[in-house]
This record gives C-alpha cells, structure tokens and sequence, in this order.
C-alpha cells in the first residue's frame, strides 16, 4: 500500500477528481492548505500597506491505494493536474505501514479496496 | 383643491419633464423637495446595495472585482450623468436625444422643476443612471477586464441610457406615443438586461461554465443586498411621483406589495419543485417583483400590484431554470430577472392601469387595449436598440484593448489579478515589500529561504 499525496492548484481540483474517479479512485481526503513552490509572489496593496504573498492556496490530497494503483492514480493526477506554470504542484508517494478500515475492521489490501455501495 | 393641483403637475410633468421647466410659474414646495431628497439618497443606496446581492452570488475569488464594478458605476456614471448625460437625456433636443444645452450643468440650478428644485430633479435621476449601468454588471461577472469595463459603462450611459431616458422621459417619441413607464421599467431594467444580453454575446461564457458548478460564495451577503435594494426602492419608485404627493403613496405602497406577492409564488414555486424554501430564491423573487412593479408603480391599483407581483414570478422563474443549460452565460440572470421582469411589469402596466387611481391613463382591462401594444413597442424599442449598441461599444473597444480576462486571471481570480487585493486575506505569508525592493521593479524575485513544505 502507499499514500499519495497530491498538492495541486485549487482551480485544478475539479479536473483531477474527475480523472481520478474516471481511473476509478474513490477514496480520498481534500485539505486546503498554503504552500511557496517557487512561484513569482503576487503583490498586493491595502491602504498604505504593499505587501508580496508568499504563500498561495493549494490543495492537498491524500489517496490510499494498493500497489498495482499507484501507477494509474499519479498518472491521472499529472495529466489532470497540468497547466505547465511553476506552481502546479508535487505528488508524493509515501510507504504506508498499516492501514484499518473503521467500520469493519479490516486491514491493509481489503482497507483500501473500495466497496460499492448500492444507493436504493 | 391643492393635491388635484399637484397631481395635474405631476402629470405634466411625467409625460413632458423639459416642457414643463419651460412653464414657469412653479414654486418649489418644502415637502416635496423633502421627499426627493430623501428618495436620491434612498435610489444612491440601491448601488452598493446590488453590489451586495451580486457580490454574494459570485465566487470568493471575484467577490471584489463584482462589487467594483456597482461601486465604481457611482463614479464613473455619476460624473458622466453631470458633465453631459443629463443634458443628453433632457435638454430638449429631438424625438431621439436631448441637446448639449445643459452640459457641465448649464442653466441647472434652483429655479423649480416642477416643485423641486431643478438641480435636485438632475441629481434624483443620476442615481437612475448610475444604478443602471451597475445592473449590466450581472451578466457578466467573473471574465471581463476592469478596464474594458470602466470604458464601456462610462460610452453605454452616454450612447445609450441617456438617450433610451430622453424617449421616454425627456419628452421623446415614446412619451409622445403615451408609453407609461413610471419608474424606469423600460428605460432602467428592459434597458440594462438587453445590454447584458448584448455583452454576454459579446464576451462569451465564463472558461469554467458548463464544466463546473459556480456557487455563491456567500448567501447572506445575497439575502442583505436583497434587503437594501427594496429598502433603497421605496425611493426609486416613490420618488419617480417627483413629489410628496398622492401618487408617491400609491407607488410606494406597491412597492411594499408587489414583491411580497412575487416572494409567495417564488417559495410554492420552489416548494412543488424541490420541496425546499431557497434563500437565493427568496432574494432573487424580492428583486423581480421590485422590477416588475417599476413600471407600474404610480398607475396601477393595489390589487393590480399584487397580481403583477405575482404574475412577473413565473417568467422569471423558469427562464433562470432553463438558461443555464444553454451557453448563454448570463452569470446572474440579469435577463431573467430584469428583462423578463421588466418586460412583464410593462405590459401589464398596459393592462392594469386604472386612471381613477393615476388620473392619467387607463389600461386594457379600463377599456383602453391600445395600451398593450404601446408598451409592447417601448419594450422592443428599447430591447433592440440596447442590445445592438451595447453589443458594438464592446466591438469597438476590443479593437483598442483586452476586454476578456486572461486565462490565467480567471482561474485564479480576478481579485488578485485585476485588483491586487482579496476579499478574504488571513494575511498569512503575506510580507511588506519594501521601498528598496520596490524600487527594483514590481516582479519580486522569489524568496531565497526554502520554505517548509505544506504538509502537517
């Protein structure tokens, strides 16, 4: 199992969960964060005040997968994720040592293996 | 009897504003001037009140840049009102425009209009022309440069809201054929939503339309610019009797009336529909039966206002269902609310108005059908000419400069891409630039400290 972990460009977001969900990658968690990825600061001016942003908004994704997904989820995340200006972001694909499913119990594989759920 | 006195002026002075400064032998009454300063102010206020309701109903990121462009319309359009629109819409001119006679205010003091005072008269009807050109704004939100936009509002209240008032206001060819519009149904609402379909035509849909949903980033915001607009209305209406009269009760009391009929068929609406009550529905209804009963405001009985409200509900509220289903990206519905509203409030103006309770005019139901058909011209006459004019002011200028935003401004935000400023900075890593670093140029290069990466 890993953990990718995706930074992207809020306007980004809604084309890279359409992809992931198109590569069939329904379980994730979106944070919004604020980054500095080498970007040329914006200068902004509030009375007197002129200030350069060095932090801009990102968002964060964290993705469980089993191994044979790894591929295909970053895969999707750099095609959907492009715009080729410095601040699209980073992808990060970390170990994972154990994960459990709260409701049932399971664990590792079975974990992150998505279940359909029939909405009646 | 004094108030039979008033209202024949009234009158006379609804049908032939310019005509009747030239009657002289009016003195200016200290109440009706009362009222019609109170009422500019009431109408000023409608400004930074749409400011509101479309600031609300557009993303966080192009929060500022939509409430500038009501705001700066009180500069822009108010200057331009005083300088030369005024005297274009009512200097005596011809059928089709006013004249310069009154630019830069000549000859616009303290003699009476009517019972008031002239200059307040100009003053009272800048704020139409101010509010006017905000009302345009809707349409087309989140994608147009600020600058275009800044020329554009200041040609379109020169070429075609100061002449559209001369029609039908300043003694032009629609007074003359008897349209009634007392409040600026045609001339205000039609006007603004005919120029907004021009612009979207122009401007094409927003780069994210039809791809993501696009919500209001603050409804609140949407249900207090709602609160204010019928707040400043009483003004807007009530005030067009140009007096503190018979006929200003009349208005004003239509005002109260019509929307809260129009709030009642928009919630059942909503109700059999989805079976929720939605704010933004609420707010939007208030708006289309404010705009609705504009035209008929001083003409129509009590109970007709209550139907009007009612009736203006339904256009409205299905055009803003299906259009967004089409690419016509008319952000906020100012063609569904206005243009539909607008049109609606004029033509049953022609069907309600009873002149037992407006001394003037009677409507098909009064015996008078004609009516109809004279409103329904002022409708197309103002719908066409709008249109087409606004659609060209926008050519024009995109010959001269960028009137689309960028891409990137756009996926971003126009706050910070256009204005330089968020409507909500935590001020988070944002560091003062100094006069040195200014001085070097306004790209900053990036920060040599490596930064933690944003993870927790």
């Amino acid at each position: 199992m890993k953990l990718i972990r995706a930074i992207i460009r809020p306007e980004k977001l809604n084309d890279v969960l359409k992809a992931l969900f198109q590569t069939e990658v329904y379980g994730l968690t979106v944070s919004r964060v604020q980054g500095h990825g080498g970007e040329t600061e914006l200068v902004e001016t509030y009375r007197g005040t002129t200030v350069k942003m060095e932090l801009h908004d990102k968002i964060m994704l964290d993705i469980g997968v089993s191994d044979h997904f790894v591929e295909r989820t970053v895969q999707a995340i750099l095609r959907s994720a492009h715009t080729g200006e410095v601040g699209d972001g980073k992808i990060f694909v970390l170990p994972v040592e154990k994960v459990y499913r709260i409701r049932t119990g399971e664990t590792d594989e079975a974990a992150v293996t998505p279940i359909t759920v029939s909405t009646a | 009897m004094r108030s039979l006195k008033l209202l024949s002026w009234l009158l006379l002075f609804l049908a032939l504003p310019a005509q009747a400064q030239d009657a002289g032998e009016a003195t200016i009454s200290s109440g009706d001037t009362a009222w019609m300063l109170i009422s500019t102010a009431l109408v000023l206020l409608m400004t930074p009140a749409l400011a509101f309701f479309y600031g609300g109903l557009v993303r966080a990121k192009n929060a500022l840049n939509t409430m500038m462009m009501s705001f700066i319309a009180l500069g822009i359009s108010g200057v331009l009102w005083a300088v030369l629109g005024y005297s274009l819409a009512f200097g005596e001119g011809s059928a089709w425009i006013g004249d310069l006679s009154k630019v830069f205010l000549t000859g616009v003091g303290l003699e009476p209009s009517g019972s008031i005072p002239h200059l307040l008269f100009m003053a009272f009807q800048g704020t139409f022309a101010i509010i006017t050109a905000a009302l345009i704004s809707g349409a087309i939100v989140e994608r147009m440069q600020f600058k275009a936009y800044l020329w554009f509002i200041a040609l379109w209240g020169l070429l075609v809201y100061a002449p559209i008032a001369h029609w039908v206001w300043g003694g032009g060819w629609l007074a003359d054929l008897g349209a009634l519009d007392f409040a600026g149904g045609a001339v205000v609402h039609v006007n603004a939503a005919a120029a907004a379909v021009g612009a979207v035509l122009f401007l094409g849909p927003r780069r994210d339309y039809g791809r993501q949903a696009m919500l209001p980033h603050n409804v609140p915001f949407v249900l207090l610019g709602a609160g204010l607009l019928w707040f400043g209305w009483f003004g807007f209406n009530g005030g067009s009797a140009l007096a503190s009269n018979t006929s200003a009760a009349l208005a004003f009391v239509n005002t109260m009336l019509a929307p809260a009929a129009t709030l009642i068929v928009w919630a059942l609406l909503d109700l059999t529909r989805t079976a929720k009550v939605t704010a933004v529905g609420a707010a939007t209804a208030i708006v289309v039966g404010l705009v609705a009963i504009t035209p008929a405001a001083g003409f129509v009985p009590p109970w007709a206002a209550l139907l009007i409200g009612a009736l203006s509900a339904l256009p409205s509220y299905f055009a803003i269902l299906w259009r967004p289903r089409t690419r016509f990206d008319d952000s906020l519905d100012v063609f569904a609310a206005h243009g539909l509203g607008g049109a609606s409030g004029a033509i049953l103006t022609g069907i309600f108005a009873q002149s037992t309770w407006n001394g003037t005019a009677d409507g098909l139901l009064f015996g008078n059908p004609e009516q109809v058909l004279v409103q329904l011209l002022s409708v197309l006459a103002v719908l066409i000419y709008s249109s087409v004019v606004s659609y060209l002011i926008l050519k024009v200028l995109s010959l001269f400069i960028a009137v689309r935003a960028e891409a990137r401004a756009e996926a971003r935000g126009l706050d910070v891409m256009l204005h330089g400023e968020e409507a909500y900075a935590y001020g988070e890593g944002a560091v003062l630039l100094l006069e040195h670093e200014r001085a070097n140029g306004a790209t900053v290069a990036p920060a040599p400290h490596p930064q933690p990466a944003p993870t927790s």
